[in-house]
């Protein structure tokens, strides 16, 4: 459960960011250095995971230090969870630690 | 306004007039009025002509009357009343009132300097029989195109490509260099261009093709010299002299036969311009606009405003994202190179809009922002390199919510966001292109949609390395802001704003576009101004506001500076129109190579989703557009086509 989200976030970056499927993209590349991500990125990336985790993100959390890269994001997303208990649509227990990236077939699953 | 084009040939070829007349038909939008074609043994000279001075007597080419010298001229000699004069002081006798004869003339008495007296706009070539010597030119600012190249040991020259594709001794290709310069600065650096072989004289460059040599020289260049104001001279009195040189700009740009329009956007550029030629022309003041749908783009309600207050007829073009759609395949005929946005699109219609209206020529507010200190990459260089100073700073970074107030998306930026996107540094301040390099780094970002041929072909060459050796010896004496302004005139300003959004789409419909604010004048007297007049701390154009007060409406002169834009991506890819979706299908991008097929799918499915907003995915999905319909426009075209094929060209091709 864990590995999937590591694997969405990275598939979404690739398919939207870097768009072509064989694009390397490590787990720990930050994005404003790679320079894969502008402003508007920035809420494409956010409408993303609210969308697909059901969180919201708040104005205080909307920082590099939280979305710069897939590991981060999903550190972020465990904090995330941790915080909450449970909130809907984005279980808790889903702590995300070095995930095997999946194959990156643009599919993408909402975990619940 | 017009189209020329010429062949020198050598090993004792002669000029073949159906050939010049070939070359010349491809260019007939140019000029609708006439055609003419010269030939003199190994030279010939084709020209067509958009009547607009002498409408009777200027017809070309023209040769002298001992026959030595003949010209064909596109353009426009502005201060040609003036050196008629001059010219008749010293002897000379004219047949005609038109430019072209004085521009004769004045080559007859000054030779290659006669350069330096024009004040205009052109691209021209006299051919000295005598001599067997070939002289062109190329207008100081580029406003005029001239292209040339060699084939068969010929050289060839044209207002456009297009006509030098008729020759099928041309190759033709893209040039992939061409191709990496365009995907990093939007524009080639002269000579080069979007194709191999042919090369364009640089503005403020003439050349000489004698015996089979050529001679490449720069007759003019930007020269900031900001000390050149003492203390005073006050800010008053430069103001003065400011609106003086404007208004005579202006007052040169009305001299013709026919009736001159105005552009108007509604900012304070083409509102001033539309207030100058009330004081000169009166009621004849008639202004012209494009609207959009979409409020993010559209300014009608300053332009109504403007005409409120100016009390003129207007005529507007409403442009929605169909139309863009539809004029797009024409517009890139006419702009010949790849481009990352569709603004060139509704200024094509808006030519349309003029003729339709019966007039011919157009006078429009290019060269504010970039000589007067309008751009926000100017103000954007300035926060940074302010911020920079004081890294640790906590306030100096809240200037940088004061960048880009229309971009709505970075507006909603935290304060972490914003200073890691404007980051500066410690290389970054002592690169000569400080201020442009993150616009470059985020274009650059578009060659991820390369194909690994083009990646190979291009190779280890850097764009910018290219760039660092075009660079005149004293810019780095320059202050940072002279620098930034260096860079967007001598770039963006020719190789874009002036040919695909000017030139190109102005004489689409036989429209020609004169510019009082590229008055070398103009330009020479606000290279001379401190910065802290063009941007006075982060007031853009602040000497040109107080030039423009109670000229024009208050709340004009005020606004904030909003850039000319149109819907990118989303108008082409966003309605599934079946010529772009044939440009972006997986057999075209195999076939011609430039593109990772994969990769404009994910572009292409992104667009579907309704989520590609940002700048990257627009201009990646005009880009791609635009170099298939390049490519199939001039590289190969094919009758079969069931879209868009360029009729024209095989007409020419047939004609000659």
């Amino acid at each position: 459960m864990a590995s999937t989200i590591t694997g969405e976030v990275h598939n979404f970056i690739v398919a939207n960011f870097l768009f072509a499927p064989d694009a390397v993209l490590n787990d720990d590349d930050s994005f404003l250095d790679q320079g894969l991500i502008d402003s508007t990125g920035i809420l494409e990336l956010v409408t993303f995971l609210e969308d697909t985790y059901g969180i919201q993100i708040t104005e205080a959390e909307l920082v590099p230090d939280n979305l710069d890269s897939v590991n981060q994001i999903a550190a972020y997303l465990a904090r995330k969870g941790r915080q909450a208990g449970k909130v809907a649509g984005f279980a808790a227990t889903q702590v995300l630690q070095a995930a095997p990236r999946p194959e990156c077939d643009q599919t993408r699953s909402v975990t619940l | 306004m017009c189209g020329i084009s010429g062949i020198l040939q050598a090993h004792g070829k002669l000029a073949d007039p159906g050939r010049l007349i070939g070359m010349v038909t491809a260019l007939s939008h140019r000029g609708p009025d006439a055609r003419g074609v010269y030939c003199d043994r190994e030279a010939g000279l084709a020209h067509a002509r958009l009547s607009v001075i002498d409408l009777e007597g200027g017809g070309q080419p023209m040769s002298t009357v001992d026959g030595k010298l003949t010209i064909t001229f596109n353009g426009e000699i502005f201060n040609y009343v003036e050196l008629r004069e001059e010219l008749i002081q010293k002897g000379h006798k004219f047949r005609t009132r038109s430019d072209t004869e004085v521009l004769l003339h004045l080559y007859q008495q000054e030779g290659e300097e006669c350069v330096q007296k024009l004040n205009g706009q052109w691209a021209f070539a006299i051919w000295d029989g005598d001599q067997h010597k070939l002289f062109l030119s190329r207008d100081r600012m580029g406003v005029r195109p001239l292209f040339y190249t060699w084939a068969d040991g010929a050289f060839l020259f044209a207002s456009e490509i297009k006509a030098l594709f008729t020759c099928p001794e041309v190759e033709r290709a893209l040039d992939l260099l061409g191709l990496d310069q365009i995907f990093t600065f939007w524009v080639t650096l002269p000579p080069r261009t979007a194709f191999r072989n042919i090369s364009q004289l640089p503005p403020g460059h003439s050349m000489v093709v004698q015996e089979g040599r050529v001679r490449v020289q720069s007759y003019w260049n930007l020269e900031y010299a900001p000390d050149s104001y003492r203390a005073e001279d006050a800010e008053n009195r430069l103001t003065a002299d400011l609106l003086d040189l404007l208004l005579d700009a202006t007052r040169i740009r009305l001299r013709s036969d026919v009736p001159v329009g105005t552009y108007l956007s509604g900012g304070l550029d083409s509102t001033l311009l539309a207030a100058l030629t009330r004081s000169l022309a009166g009621d004849r003041l008639r202004t012209f606009s494009v609207s959009f749908a979409d409020g993010e783009f559209d300014e009608s309600d300053y332009q109504r405003e403007a005409c409120a207050f100016l009390r003129n007829q207007h005529s507007e073009r409403h442009c929605t994202q169909q139309d863009i759609a539809d004029a797009f395949p024409e517009v890139i005929w006419h702009c010949e190179q790849p481009i990352l946005r569709t603004a060139p699109a509704p200024l094509f219609l808006l030519s349309q809009l003029v003729r339709e209206n019966g007039f011919k020529v157009v006078l429009s507010g290019e060269g504010a922002d970039e000589t007067l200190g309008g751009y926000d990459v100017f103000k954007e260089a300035k926060v940074r390199r302010f911020w920079a100073r004081d890294l640790e700073s906590r306030r100096r970074p809240l200037l940088l919510k004061r960048l880009y107030p229309y971009l709505e998306d970075l507006q909603k930026q935290s304060p972490q966001y914003l200073q890691r996107f404007f980051r500066v540094t410690p290389s970054d301040l002592v690169s000569p292109w400080f201020s442009h390099l993150p616009r470059w780094e985020l274009t650059a970002k578009l060659k991820m949609f390369f194909s690994e041929d083009v990646r190979q072909g291009i190779g280890t060459s850097h764009a910018m390395e290219r760039l660092d050796r075009a660079l005149p010896p004293s810019f780095a004496s320059w202050l940072p802001f002279n620098q930034a302004e260096y860079l967007e005139a001598t770039m963006l300003l020719p190789g874009y704003i002036l040919s695909s959004q000017g030139d190109r789409m102005a004489m689409a419909h036989s429209v020609e576009a004169r510019h009082p604010f590229l008055d070398y004048r103009v330009v020479d007297f606000a290279a001379k101004l401190p910065p802290n007049l063009k941007m006075k701390v982060l007031d853009q154009k602040h000497l040109l506001k107080q030039a423009a007060s109670g000229l024009i409406p208050a709340s004009i002169q005020k606004r904030v500076k909003q850039p000319y834009r149109a819907p990118d991506g989303q108008a082409l890819l966003g309605q599934g129109w079946d010529y772009v979706k044939e440009y972006l299908s997986p057999e075209r991008l195999r076939r011609d190579g430039i593109f990772h097929p994969a990769a404009v799918a994910a572009l292409v499915a992104k667009f579907a989703t309704g989520r590609a907003h940002s700048t990257k995915d627009n201009m990646a999905a005009v880009a791609i557009v635009s170099t298939g319909l390049l490519i199939d426009q001039f590289i190969h075209p094919h009758p079969g086509s069931s879209l868009w094929h360029p009729q024209l060209l095989e007409k020419c091709t047939t004609s000659s």
